[in-house]
């Protein structure tokens, strides 16, 4: 129910939202819970385990009961606390975890089934048979008892992450925070202050009083101004402060775009990392229910949940008020309501000593042991002594005390300290290096309080940094904070703790009697503090509960660990921006969009895209185009982009002994203007990558690496060398983006080639040298992964797509043309030659038959290791060429014909295979147990994953111009 | 043979959102200087021809229009004025391998925030600093060229990435500015 003229909400500006297929209207500034309070709209979700009705219970993030999904146009987000989303123009909700209606859930069936479903209950129920747990026990339980439904969709709203840096930062704007953001701002350090909710104040929201002579509401509006007109603050609202990490970095969740309808390229959330050498933690305390037979009925709420909806929101969230509470906030509370024209019908204190006085009944030394009313609170049952009152009601306030909210003071595994007057857990000092508690955070519990421990932490941050301030600290209340600790009302039937998951006193007793008297224990059998609101309005009540079924006092029973996150944080936000192609970044070659233009599909190699196949008109699968690029260039002439190769620049009077150490064969011998063939070991002797090398100059080299260890080689060439010879007189430098590079091959390749230079060259192979081209100077090699002719013409990575498109054009007038990643493939496997697939990381130089290119001469890196026994010798499965006449595939692994196939008759594996159209039959190469010695026999090969079973013949692994005539033409 | 037209990744381009400028630009020749062992004397000799010495680590130095940046131990990108035939160090062309996109504007530190987990606070992070950081998944070099001037040097072949992510964080930004409640 609204109430005139109260409240902060924008009376000017209503809303209409939409809430289980029902209009409804609110104004600017309500949340989903005050303005579904505001049309007395008490029932809002269905409780998790047993379906039980549920209302509002909170005004803040620790909501365990109002969580609906949230629904627009493209995402649907569940687990949404309506206590913290705020309402706006076309904002549609729905409630959550219900069969059929929220008022007629069917699954409520589950409440009367209670006696059955105690903690530990599916342990031991769901144990027999063990197979039907995955196919019938769990989905059927899932289904009854759970949370928010997705939409089965990716989430394609924007999210972003940010950093963000400051000396001091502020967490939470109650008068704590305000007063140390105030101090650290006027003294010029940069400050970041955040605040979960869209307003700041905190409490002072909620809590009328006077600060400095004047009302809370303009004090606050004074600071806020001046804050904001300061430089060096930057205030952060709707901003959650979620973790403490090392080196002063905290995590928070912006809710950016929640609160307004969707719009382009406006995030939803953003998730920020703030580093601060200097915290101030003042995020306040979380009032505390009390355990009563049914007190999770809708209409029992916290008192200062009702004191936040009638002073902030303008709602008083029952016409007839009860108030359970131990401490003398209730009172201010039952007044507020008066002033407002609420009925309170009874305020009930169990502390014995308290004051009686008031302007409603009030019940001294009594509880609440009962209440009633099936989808909302219509009446409470109070004990006093031996006599039990019924009283009418639709809204209990209840208090059991405040939980300082420590919850980021623990995130580094610090423990909390049990403080007996206040019954309750307060920070351990520098538990977080840097984060200072202040305020109701840290048990200052008036606003007199919260001001000076925000002032006085804020002013040694000030003197840390080197500054001076001087700040008057205005007069706030200081009343004395006197309860008497209430955790559960003696009582038989079931009294809630943790609302969010639906367990009761008796679960936790429960635990304790079947032995799980551990507070971690106890948590995992009874799931307490395990739902999204992780236990912020259950724990310290639960484990009350235990010392006290286990006989031992609170601070020795403990509690569990705080993690972070503080809040739920969507995985969107911390993930923002990887989704789909954000996950890493695309390298793109200078001869893509010429590629594309030749609707060639492209394929991710490593980062690169580069273009599987060149399709031609009538060509509809990839195999036509492939086997004709392949005939093209055995015929012809092909032009390949192989710019992605990794290219090192290596020079110094070291260079060539560098090499020598690195490459397990010798570059010191070799001449200027010649390139060479190398193999390069890991130290543990396996290879780790080949290419070529081409010596540029007396001093100078070119080295070649596959594409995908460019990386790697590089970072293995920088340990080595500052590893092992940081003395040498070497330097290198990647270049691999410098150059745009091309492989041309075929029998017209020289053709092809010499048509572009200035100066036509006769290069032998495996030859290197300067050329100029239209021009622009380049370098020519002579070098073939194709098993043809083959050069590779490099230029200046700028000149790379005008050179890319004039070679395809000449090359087509020669019957030649482009050929993609499949025909590079064909090719090679052809030839014999190695990628990746081969040199896996698990193969020596032995395995590959290139052991000879271990020089005896000199050491390299990795010789030791390869020597050592069981890295060579006829056990080892070595490399092979495979023919057959059906289809063949990489993965499938190769038995001796007649033999049983299983894993220990494995003869070895298939890394690559093709169609050859030079050779007419499929071709692979493989690693064959003793493999050299057994050229010629017959080898089954058997790929169970695409039902594969074919006799091949066991050959060398070159197939084609084995004698390498070709190249040397 | 015709000759060759020279293309830049990014093809120059630029746009201007809010309070940020993102544009292509060319700082002309790139050179990787990596000073041998022994050879600071003679390094230092040679560039004081242009009037640069060596950088002092995570930053820059120019004049007239040479700038010279620290790249790590023992090296630096020479940029601006053509390659110089130094003793002393290995003299390597980077001129193709790099993308370098000016990010200008008073918004600049905010769209970079998006994507560089470093402090770019003007006190922290003054003009002639330049570091070898990341942007995202990206390695990348950023210079602090002005007050509210940033250069991001970026692999010629990730340019495209770059762009978008700066972009991205650049249209988020306008769309906070450009939305009130």
């Amino acid at each position: 129910m609204r109430i005139d003229g109260k409240g902060l909400v924008d009376r000017t500006k209503p809303v209409r939202f939409r809430f289980d297929g029902k209009d409804y209207a609110g104004y600017k500034g309500d949340t989903l819970a005050s303005a579904l309070l505001a049309n007395d709209v008490r029932l809002v979700g269905r409780s998790f385990k047993y379906h039980r009705p549920r209302g509002v219970l909170t005004a803040g993030s620790e909501e365990p009961n109002a969580l609906v999904e949230v629904i627009g146009a493209s995402n649907q987000t569940p687990n949404v606390r309506a206590t913290v989303q705020e309402v706006f123009e076309g904002l549609v909700t729905q409630s959550q975890n219900r069969l059929g209606s929220l008022k007629y859930d069917l699954l409520a069936v589950n409440d009367y089934l209670a006696p059955f479903l105690s903690a530990g209950f599916y342990y031991k129920t769901f144990m027999w048979p063990r197979a039907f747990w995955e196919g019938l026990y769990e989905p059927i339980i899932r289904r009854a008892a759970g949370l928010g439904s997705l939409s089965g969709r990716h989430d394609e709203g924007t999210y972003e992450k940010a950093f963000a840096f400051c000396d001091v930062l502020v967490i939470g704007s109650g008068p704590a925070g305000l007063m140390a953001a105030l101090t650290a701002g006027r003294a010029g350090a940069d400050v970041i202050l955040c605040e979960e909710s869209h307003a700041l104040g905190g409490r002072l929201l909620s809590d009328p009083q006077t600060i400095g002579g004047m009302a809370a509401g303009d004090w606050v509006a004074q600071v806020v101004a001046e804050l904001n007109a300061l430089p060096n603050v930057r205030i952060m609202t709707r901003t959650t402060v979620t973790g403490a990490y090392d080196n002063g970095t905290y995590g928070a969740l912006e809710r950016v775009g929640l609160h307004k309808p969707a719009r382009p390229n406006l995030p939803r959330e953003c998730f920020w990392r703030i580093v601060a050498p200097h915290a101030v933690l003042a995020s306040g305390a979380l009032e505390r229910p009390v355990a009563f037979e049914n007190n999770d009925r809708p209409g029992i709420m916290m008192a200062s949940a009702v004191r936040t909806y009638l002073n902030r929101y303008g709602v008083s969230p029952g016409k007839r008020v009860t108030l359970f509470a131990n401490t003398d906030a209730a009172r201010a509370t039952a007044r507020d309501l008066m002033a407002a024209g609420i009925t309170v019908a009874a305020i009930i204190d169990p502390r014995p000593d308290a004051s009686a006085v008031g302007d409603c009944p009030v019940h001294v030394g009594a509880e609440v042991v009962g209440s009633r009313g099936r989808l909302g609170l219509s009446g409470i049952q109070v004990r006093k002594g031996s006599e039990i009152i019924e009283i009418e009601t639709d809204c209990l306030a209840m208090s059991g005390g405040w939980n300082p909210t420590i919850h980021l003071t623990c995130h580094m595994n610090g423990r909390p300290r049990w403080d007996e007057e206040l019954a309750a857990f307060v920070p351990m000092e520098g538990a977080v290096p840097g984060l200072v508690a202040v305020g109701a955070a840290n048990g200052s519990m008036s606003t007199h309080g919260a001001l000076a421990t925000g002032q006085a932490a804020a002013l040694k941050m000030v003197e840390a940094l080197g500054r001076k301030v001087s700040v008057p600290l205005p007069e706030a209340e200081d009343a004395p904070y006197r309860l008497k600790a209430l955790w559960a009302v003696e009582g038989t039937g079931r009294a809630w703790l943790d609302f969010a998951n639906d367990v009761t006193t008796k679960d936790v007793k429960l635990a304790a009697q079947e032995g799980y008297a551990s507070v971690e224990h106890m948590k995992r059998y009874t799931t307490q503090g395990m739902a999204p609101d992780q236990g912020k309005n259950s724990n310290v009540a639960a484990l009350a509960v235990l010392a006290d079924a286990t006989g031992r006092g609170i601070p020795e029973t403990g509690t569990t660990t705080f993690r972070p996150p503080y809040v739920p944080v969507s995985i969107a936000a911390l993930g923002a921006g990887g989704r789909a192609e954000g996950f890493a970044p695309q390298r793109f070659l200078t001869s893509d969009q010429a590629s594309r233009d030749r609707h060639a599909p492209m394929i991710e190699a490593g980062l690169w895209y580069r273009p599987s196949y060149f399709p031609k008109p009538g060509e509809t699968t990839w195999r036509e185009a492939c086997d004709r690029e392949v005939n093209m260039v055995r015929q012809a002439v092909g032009v390949a982009d192989v710019s992605t190769l990794g290219k090192i620049d290596i020079q110094g009077k070291d260079a060539g002994r560098f090499l020598d150490f690195v490459y397990t064969n010798t570059f010191s011998t070799l001449p200027v203007g010649r390139v060479r063939y190398g193999l390069m070991l890991r130290e543990d002797g396996l290879v780790l990558d080949d290419g070529t090398s081409a010596r540029l100059g007396e001093d100078h080299y070119l080295m070649t690496t596959t594409t995908a260890a460019a990386g790697l080689v590089m970072r293995h060439l920088d340990f080595v060398h500052q590893a092992f010879c940081a003395d040498w007189q070497v330097r290198f430098i990647s270049v691999t983006e410098s150059w745009a590079q091309f492989a041309v091959a075929g029998p017209k390749a020289r053709a092809l080639v010499n048509s572009f230079l200035e100066t036509p060259v006769d290069l032998p192979f495996m030859g290197v040298a300067p050329v100029r081209i239209g021009g622009v100077d380049g370098r020519l090699f002579r070098i073939s992964f194709s098993g043809e002719e083959g050069y590779e013409l490099a230029v200046p990575t700028r000149y790379g797509e005008a050179l890319f498109r004039d070679l395809l054009a000449r090359a087509e007038t020669m019957g030649g043309g482009p050929y993609g990643m499949e025909a590079l493939n064909v090719l090679r496997i052809e030839k014999g030659f190695i990628t990746h697939a081969e040199i896996h990381g698990r193969v020596t130089a032995y395995d590959i038959g290139m052991e000879k290119m271990v020089s005896a001469k000199k050491d390299c890196i990795g010789k030791a290791a390869a020597t050592r026994p069981g890295m060579w010798g006829p056990e080892r499965e070595q490399l092979v060429g495979l023919k057959a006449q059906a289809p063949i595939s990489a993965g499938a692994h190769l038995f001796v014909p007649g033999q049983e196939v299983h894993r220990e008759t494995d003869q070895g594996y298939v890394t690559s295979v093709c169609w050859s159209p030079t050779v007419g039959a499929w071709l692979g190469l493989g690693f064959l147990k003793d493999g050299r010695a057994r050229i010629g026999e017959k080898i089954r090969l058997v790929d169970h994953l695409r039902g594969l079973d074919v006799i091949c013949e066991v050959t060398g692994p070159v197939f084609h111009d084995p004698e390498g005539e070709k190249l040397r033409a | 043979m015709p000759e060759l037209i020279a293309k830049s990744a990014l093809e120059g381009q630029t746009v201007t959102l809010g309070t940020v400028t993102l544009a292509e630009v060319d700082v002309g020749p790139i050179t990787s200087i990596a000073v041998f062992p022994g050879g600071a004397k003679a390094v230092a000799k040679g560039l004081k021809v242009l009037g640069l010495a060596m950088p002092e680590p995570n930053g820059f130095a120019e004049k007239k229009g040479a700038r010279i940046v620290w790249m790590g131990r023992d090296q630096a990108f020479l940029t601006g004025v053509a390659a110089l035939a130094l003793e002393g160090a290995a003299v390597t062309d980077q001129s193709d391998g790099w993308t370098v996109l000016a990010v200008t504007g008073t918004g600049a530190v905010d769209a970079l925030a998006r994507l560089v987990p470093l402090d770019l606070r003007l006190l922290v992070f003054p003009v002639g600093r330049a570091v070898r950081t990341q942007a995202n998944h990206m390695n990348v070099v950023i210079l602090r060229s002005g007050d509210y001037a940033f250069e991001i040097m970026v692999f010629r072949s990730m340019a495209r990435t770059a762009w978008h992510e700066i972009d991205t964080a650049m249209q988020m930004l306008a769309a906070r500015a450009g939305t009130k409640f």
